[in-house]
């Protein structure tokens, strides 16, 4: 199945409130789904014998963002976070890529790290990517079993994949430049 | 001053009484010799019995995902030779593959067949590694050095193509950055194997030919020593069984899922972009459970995924003397142009390449600038990781190197 009719049957399945929308101008293609159902529609997805995303290739998230204010007026983007879904089947070999769009801080409220759920009990791997895209991101995964910093360490300050990030100038004594 | 008698379990002097049975934690790393890298696992053990794994990764974490965003694509090649740099020839394919599906790029059939030879000796270099490898890890030297003797001739082969012997950076966005030479000496290494005399000039696909000659029946010596080994099969038949529900929940990719006899190889079941330059070679896709299997040996266990590899050298030989015929004939430019400063397009893609130890995933988004806006590499061995605190659970202390070892990760790419 391709993109357009995956998303026709999502579509039915779960209405427009929770597939919030469709872009096939992409490469691959994706399907925008409302962050607080990404579950549901995780299971369904794997699940459903038409479908059978069993496997999760990837999961990660994307900071659209241009902190320059002099480079901001051709950055054609609103500033938000996505966390990207890549799926694929063993049975029928189609691929899939979901998106989540978050906002860069719950309620615009800088250092409020933004939330959704964690789809770790749909695939168990997405365990250790979503605590990759927490410790990269500062993305907060609702009902993750164990939601620490995966590369940096547990001390580490800032979400380092972020546009706005800026490099330590010392860590624990060791200078950083 | 009276002495009571006391009860002894009371009496600090006895230390007898203080001993427990209690659980013990054991950090097994960052610098253990069978963690393959600076991999830490804390170990909760009762007694010899192992009851939890956690990993501890991020030594090697060189944050090679910002970097990606700051520099031109064909910048960050090198880079990608750094992540499994066992295998820098696939990690180079994977992410040129994925430039090109990004920028719409088409690439010559030269190239193509060029891309398979290269692809395919990369697999074989870093199966070898994952064999001697393992069987360092359970105790035997002699296959350990085998392998690198071997491994050796290849990376003088890699080096006549472009000058590197690790991080090579040769397949490039296009192509190649250089076409195979046609007339070399021939490797000290390879002439003193084939007795043939040192100042041998030959083209360099002749010399690959030559080698391959050598390292098939060599194949079997492999077998002796490690498959068919009681000792060897004691220590991994039935241990580290990974089932095939829990190696498609976990992602797992490579040897590791067709270990577990889920019928799954990229090279035949990936993206046309990716599977087009595979099309028309004879292969098989090796997969548990084996017919030459020992009678102790249970599905998706070690021996399973040891077997899967050695397997995959064997059919990795065969495509490679395809494609060498095949490149006598080919047509085209080894390289298409591409230019440093060339803007992305606005738009972005996914694209996983089967590498050696499973599915290297590269996601690119660009936005009209060279740099692409995020560079995304998706280990394999990450996944791969991720599944070794289940499967190691409940075994001995002693048989965690073995199953860690069985999965043959590289810290490089784990941590990026």
């Amino acid at each position: 199945m391709n993109t357009a009719d995956i998303h026709q049957a999502l579509l039915e399945q779960f209405g427009s409130d929770v597939i919030t929308g469709i872009n096939l101008e992409t490469i691959d293609g994706w399907i925008e789904i409302a962050a607080e159902s990404i579950v549901e529609v995780g299971t369904y997805l794997r699940d459903d014998e038409r479908f059978a995303f069993e496997h999760l290739n990837n999961l990660c998230g994307v900071d659209y963002c241009e902190p320059d204010p002099k480079k901001a007026k051709s950055f054609n983007h609103e500033p938000h976070l996505e966390v990207v879904y890549h799926l694929s089947s063993y049975t029928h070999k189609h691929w899939l890529t979901l998106k989540v769009m978050l906002p860069r801080w719950q309620g615009d409220v800088a250092g409020e790290l933004p939330e959704m759920p964690s789809v770790s009990e749909v695939w168990a791997i997405a365990d250790w990517h979503e605590r990759e895209a927490y410790d990269m991101f500062g993305i907060r995964f609702a009902g993750h079993p164990n939601l620490r910093r995966i590369l940096c360490p547990e001390d580490w300050e800032g979400f380092p994949l972020r546009k706005d990030y800026e490099f330590p100038l010392e860590y624990h004594g060791i200078r950083g430049r | 001053m009276t002495t009571e008698l006391q009860d002894p379990r009371q009496d600090p002097r006895i230390i007898e009484y203080d001993v427990r049975t209690d659980e013990m934690l054991v950090n097994m790393g960052p610098q253990h010799p069978s963690t393959h890298g600076v991999l830490r696992l804390l170990l909760r053990t009762d007694g010899e019995i192992v009851h939890e794994v956690t990993p501890h990764l991020g030594y090697l974490h060189r944050c090679a995902e910002k970097i990606g965003e700051n520099l031109a694509t064909p910048q960050w090649i090198p880079y990608t030779d750094r992540m499994d740099y066992l295998a820098g020839m696939n990690m180079n394919l994977g992410f040129s593959l994925a430039v090109e599906k990004l920028i719409g790029m088409e690439v010559s059939d030269k190239a193509q067949v060029l891309r398979v030879i290269i692809a395919e000796l990369g697999r074989i270099a870093s199966h070898l590694v994952g064999m001697g490898a393992y069987g360092l890890d359970l105790g035997t030297f002699s296959p350990f050095l085998w392998a690198f003797r071997e491994r050796e001739i290849i990376l003088d082969l890699f080096e006549e193509v472009c000058g590197a012997r690790l991080t090579y950076s040769y397949l490039t966005v296009g192509g190649a950055t250089h076409d195979l030479p046609t007339s070399i000496t021939i490797p000290p290494g390879l002439a003193s194997l084939t007795k043939l005399p040192a100042d041998t000039t030959l083209s360099w696909t002749d010399a690959l030919l030559k080698f391959l000659n050598w390292l098939e029946p060599r194949i079997q010596e492999y077998h002796t020593l490690l498959t068919r080994n009681q000792i060897f099969i004691k220590r991994t038949a039935g241990l580290g069984i990974l089932s095939p529900e829990r190696a498609k929940s976990f992602g797992c990719t490579g040897p590791v899922l067709r270990g577990s006899g889920v019928d799954w190889d990229l090279r035949r079941d990936g993206e046309p972009i990716y599977t087009r330059m595979y099309e028309g070679y004879e292969y098989e896709v090796p997969l548990a459970p084996f017919e030459a299997a020992p009678p102790e040996v249970v599905l998706g266990d070690n021996w399973c995924r040891f077997y899967v590899r050695m397997m995959e050298v064997v059919q990795s030989i065969g495509l490679v003397r395809q494609s060498i015929e095949r490149y006598a004939t080919a047509e085209g430019p080894f390289r298409e142009t591409f230019k440093l400063n060339t803007k992305l397009p606005t738009d972005e893609c996914y694209l996983e390449t089967e590498s050696p130890r499973g599915q290297m995933g590269f996601y690119l988004v660009g936005d009209g600038k060279a740099e692409p806006l995020r560079a995304r590499a998706k280990s394999s061995c990450f996944c791969n990781l991720a599944v070794c605190p289940p499967i190691t659970e409940g075994n001995l202390l002693a048989d965690i190197p073995a199953i860690v070892g069985s999965v043959d990760i590289v810290m490089g790419e784990i941590d990026r």
